[in-house]
Parts: structure tokens; C-alpha cells; sequence
């Protein structure tokens, strides 16, 4: 499936999404409200059926004071790929959690939470990862400092 | 929405004694961070009943460098060195995977000539990574000898890259544009004594470990991982290979030469840890065959396209590489915000970090003698986990 034909199949699931401009592949970006529902549907629903995901982070656009979370899609089945992007504010950085669609999201969210502090509703088990309890901040932050940074941000 | 976040220590606290004299109670086993099967530094704790493992909780994060915020201040050039230190046995492999994806950004074209000699490193490197963790297995399980085989061997691979790279680990050899340094003249003829050297060999790590009755003990029907479930805890590479997915990036988005070379994707049938063996043995040998299909024909021409100082400059946008490492799918995700050659968030897709979280799928239920052979089995490279 080409890329415009899949962003016109992804756009008809669901009415809030919008295509997501400057990607270089299939992207769509969706509200956070119809995050969970969109890619339950995109994981389930046969021409699409993406099994895998590839990849979850987040960018920082601390200007705009949002979180830009990305969500990398792969279906083993018919090898097409998509950009799953979703919005949310800095200030209040909620979204749902997507670990009972793919499993590997449980990882792939612990790590997003740890550096940037993105909370995930209903997550199991939401910890951080690879810094320690009780770390001040989120290290991949745009605005984050620590007093043993060489050059403070 | 609320979230509720926890503590390690939280998860840990001590299970209630036992209600009978006749039931049995849950204790919990640190192993690492310093662990001879970690080969790095990772924390793994498992919660047992007598032998049988319940509950895996890795802790990750005692070799995290930071990298990806790393790679917010350095430009695309730099950005290379860093990827030599994620996954060191796969270090031109990762190498390629940044400088493929900034290339494809920015609009450089490649000749054939650096292609052949990217595909032709990274065979070679599959090959000195599947050596390495053959031989590491077996020293895990409790052959030792097999761990000097194959140091013996990588050490042949180890003088090739030396000789053309100067370095035998962070390479920081493939960059952004081409090579950092043409191939020598001979480079071609010691290949070829060198895959006459590995061919028989491969059969010789066959007689020496793969027949033996011990390890097939240890490794059959041992930490099955079906391939639905291998798909959906993100598992690629091996991992997902011998639970019979035919997913390799080489076959099914072919990048570098690979379209011109004739190789078979290896697959288990089962996804237990003999699988995972096997599919990584077999894939020594389509290596070895990839190599002498290319090595004889390596086209003229120059070895860099661009200059190497040249700025790179990435036009606004989202940008996501992704090549076959040897342990799986090194994805590359670029956001440039069209200002400068920094990217304004880096982020690497590691397959160690995914693999892992295989384990608190595959362990439990398994013995705590298992749990070595299943960890073994997944090839984990811990920095590469914690970047």
C-alpha cells in the first residue's frame, strides 16, 4: 500500500486525525482523547493489522509547550509502515497507556516516563527505568538542569 | 486521569511466611549487576519458589550514558563516534544505520563502491558478533572451550578491521556521505583466506558444542517464545527469526547490496533457546556466503561522495532509519528542526532494550539454571539497553 492510500485509510478509522506533515513516511496525528481507540483499531482491523511496534518516544517542543509523542507502527504481515503522532500538553502530561494493545509498550512507556516524564494512565507497573528512585527531573527535557552539568542548560 | 508512580522498593517488600509447614515460600534473588551471564552491568531480580523463577524484574540503567541527549548538542558527523559505544559488537552496523538515515534526509546519494563495502564490513561483523556470542554461551553453560575458539577466530576478523579501520571496536568508520577510509588492495584476498579459514570452522563449532548432549539438554524445548507473542513484546533479530518470523530487514527492505547477493533467512520452527542457537549458527553461514558473492566484484569508484567537513544540514522534519543489526532492528528516529547539523531530538530504537524485555515473558515458570540459558540465547549487550 502506497503512503497516501494508507493515510486515507487510517483518516477514515478516525474522524479527529489529521495528516502529520514533515515525516518522511505515512504519518497521521491524532488528539489524545482518541488515541487508545484509534490504534486498538489499527492493531485489529485487517488491511492495516500493524503487530509490531517498532519504536515509542516522545519530543519536547518546549516552546510550544507540548509533548509530541511518536508511536512507530510495522505490520509483519503486509510490511507497510506509519507515524503515529499525538499532542499533549507539557504543563499536564498524561496520556493512556497502549501496554495491553502491544505488551512491549510497558517497556517502551517506562523509558518515555523516565526521561520525560510522561505519566501513562493505567500503566502496571509505571517505574523508572534507568535512573534511580527519587531522581529530581527528566533528563530529556529541553529545559532540564543538574548541578553537576558542566554547561547548565 | 491519574497516575500512580512506584518504587523498586515497593515491588520487593518480603512475601508473607508461609501459612502451612507443607506450603512453600516466595524469596527473592538479586543477580548482578556484576553477573557473569549480564557481560556488562545489568540488574536482574527474580522472585522464586525454590528453583522455579515467578516474576523477572530487570533493572536496567548502570551503563546509561545519556547519549540521546548527548546527540542533541553534537552535529550529524559526531554523532557517529556515539554510536560505536550503544552496541560495540555491532559498531559499524550502527554506524550505517545513522548515517543511512541522515543520507536519505539530506539527499546524498551513494555509489556503489561504498555500498559493496558497507555490506561487505557488516557481513563481517555478523559473523565476529555470532562467534563472540557462541562463544560466550557456551562458557555460560559451562564449556570454556568454546569461548577460546571463537576469540581465536574473531581475533582473524578483528586484524581485517584493524587493518583498514584502525580500531578493532569503535570503529566509527561509516559515515554520513561514505567511508572514513578506502579499503587496502589486498583487502579482497585476505577475505577470501579468511572465509576459507571460517567455512570449516563454523562445522568444527558444530562438532565441538552443538552435538554435545549437555547443551542440547539445556537448550531444547527450554524458554519457548511463540511467534505471536514474539511479535508483540517487540522482539526482533534471532530472537524473532527462530520463533519462525521471517522478518529480516535485509530481505524484506533491502538496503546496501543485499538485493544483489542470493542468502536465506534462517528461521526457527519452535522458538525455544536451541532455535535461537541454531538460527544464529546457520546465519554465520549465509554470511560467509553473502561475502563470497560480493567480495570478488567490489566496484570502482570513490569512497566519499561529500566532503568530509561538509556541514549536513536536515531540512524540517521526522526522519526514521532503520537497518538488521546483528542482534536486530537498529531504528534511527531523527526530529530536525531545520536549524544547524544537531538534530533537536535524537532517538535510537535499540534491539537489546526490546529483546530483554522478552525475559519476564520467557522465564518464568522455567528453572534458575534455565534462566541462564534463556538470557544466553536472547545475545543482550547491555549498553546497548541502556544507551
Amino acid at each position: 500500500m502506497d503512503t497516501e492510500a494508507l493515510e486515507k485509510l487510517v483518516m477514515g478509522l478516525e474522524a479527529q486525525c489529521r495528516k502529520r506533515e514533515q515525516a518522511d513516511r505515512a504519518a497521521v496525528d491524532v488528539p489524545v482523547s482518541a488515541l487508545e481507540p484509534l490504534m486498538r483499531k489499527l492493531r485489529n482491523e485487517d488491511p492495516l493489522s500493524f503487530d509490531l511496534l517498532l519504536d515509542h518516544t516522545a519530543i519536547d517542543h518546549i516552546h510550544e509547550g507540548l509533548f509530541e509523542m511518536v508511536y512507530l507502527l510495522y505490520s509483519t504481515r503486509h510490511g507497510h509502515h506509519l507515524m503515529v503522532t499525538c499532542e499533549i500538553p507539557r504543563m499536564d502530561s498524561i496520556a493512556p497507556t497502549l501496554s495491553d494493545l502491544w505488551p512491549i509498550a510497558h517497556w517502551q512507556e517506562r523509558e518515555v516516563f523516565d526521561l520525560f516524564g510522561i505519566g501513562y494512565d493505567g500503566h502496571p507497573d509505571l517505574r523508572r527505568l534507568f535512573l534511580e528512585d527519587g531522581w529530581k527531573g527528566y533528563p530529556l527535557r529541553k529545559g532540564y538542569t543538574d548541578p553537576d552539568m558542566l554547561e547548565p542548560a | 486521569m491519574s497516575v500512580t508512580v512506584r518504587t523498586l522498593d515497593e515491588l520487593l517488600t518480603p512475601p508473607t511466611a508461609a501459612d502451612s509447614p507443607l506450603s512453600t515460600q516466595e524469596y527473592f534473588v538479586n543477580m548482578g549487576p556484576q553477573h557473569p551471564i549480564a557481560h556488562g552491568s545489568l540488574r536482574i531480580i527474580l522472585l522464586l519458589d525454590g528453583e522455579t523463577i515467578r516474576k523477572v524484574i530487570p533493572v536496567p540503567g548502570y551503563v546509561h550514558r545519556g547519549i540521546e541527549k548527548m546527540c542533541e548538542h553534537m552535529s550529524y558527523r559526531k554523532i557517529i563516534t556515539l554510536t560505536d559505544r550503544m552496541d560495540y559488537l555491532s559498531a559499524l552496523m550502527n554506524n550505517w544505520a545513522v548515517a543511512r538515515t541522515v543520507e536519505k534526509a539530506a539527499g546524498i546519494e551513494t555509489n556503489s563502491r561504498i555500498e559493496t563495502i558497507r555490506t561487505l564490513m557488516a557481513e563481517l561483523q555478523r559473523i565476529q558478533s555470532h562467534a563472540l556470542w557462541w562463544g560466550v554461551l557456551g562458557m555460560d553453560l559451562g564449556a570454556f572451550t568454546a569461548f577460546l575458539y571463537s576469540f581465536r577466530d574473531r581475533e582473524i576478523i578483528g586484524e581485517i578491521f584493524e587493518e583498514t579501520i584502525g580500531a578493532r571496536l569503535t570503529m566509527n568508520y561509516i559515515q554520513p556521505g561514505g567511508l572514513m577510509f578506502d579499503i587496502l588492495p589486498d583487502f579482497a584476498q585476505k577475505v577470501k583466506k579468511l572465509l576459507a579459514y571460517m567455512r570449516p570452522m563454523i562445522n568444527e563449532y558444530d562438532t565441538l558444542l552443538s552435538g554435545n548432549a549437555i547443551l542440547q539438554e539445556r537448550l531444547r524445548n527450554v524458554g519457548i517464545l511463540p511467534a505471536k507473542d514474539a511479535v508483540a513484546l517487540g522482539c526482533t533479530g534471532p530472537v524473532v527469526r527462530a520463533s519462525g518470523v521471517p522478518y529480516d530487514l535485509r530481505k524484506v527492505e533491502p538496503y546496501g547490496v543485499y538485493d544483489k547477493a542470493e542468502f536465506d533467512v534462517v528461521v526457527g520452527t519452535k522458538g525455544d533457546c536451541w532455535d535461537r542457537y541454531y538460527v544464529r549458527m546457520e546465519e554465520m553461514r549465509q554470511s560467509i556466503r553473502i561475502i563470497e558473492q560480493l567480495i570478488d566484484n567490489i566496484p570502482e569508484g570513490q569512497y566519499m561522495v561529500t566532503k568530509y567537513n561538509a556541514r549536513l544540514k536536515l531540512p524540517k522534519g521526522r526522519f526514521y532509519g532503520q537497518l538488521e543489526t546483528a542482534r536486530g532492528v537498529l531504528g534511527v528516529f531523527i526530529y530536525s528542526d531545520g536549524n544547524g547539523d544537531t538534530p533537536y531530538r535524537m532517538h535510537f530504537r535499540s534491539p537489546n532494550f526490546n529483546n530483554l524485555w522478552a525475559v519476564t515473558q520467557i522465564a518464568p515458570g522455567w528453572r534458575i539454571a534455565d534462566y541462564i540459558a534463556i538470557q544466553s540465547s536472547l545475545d543482550l549487550v547491555i549498553p546497548d539497553i541502556d544507551r
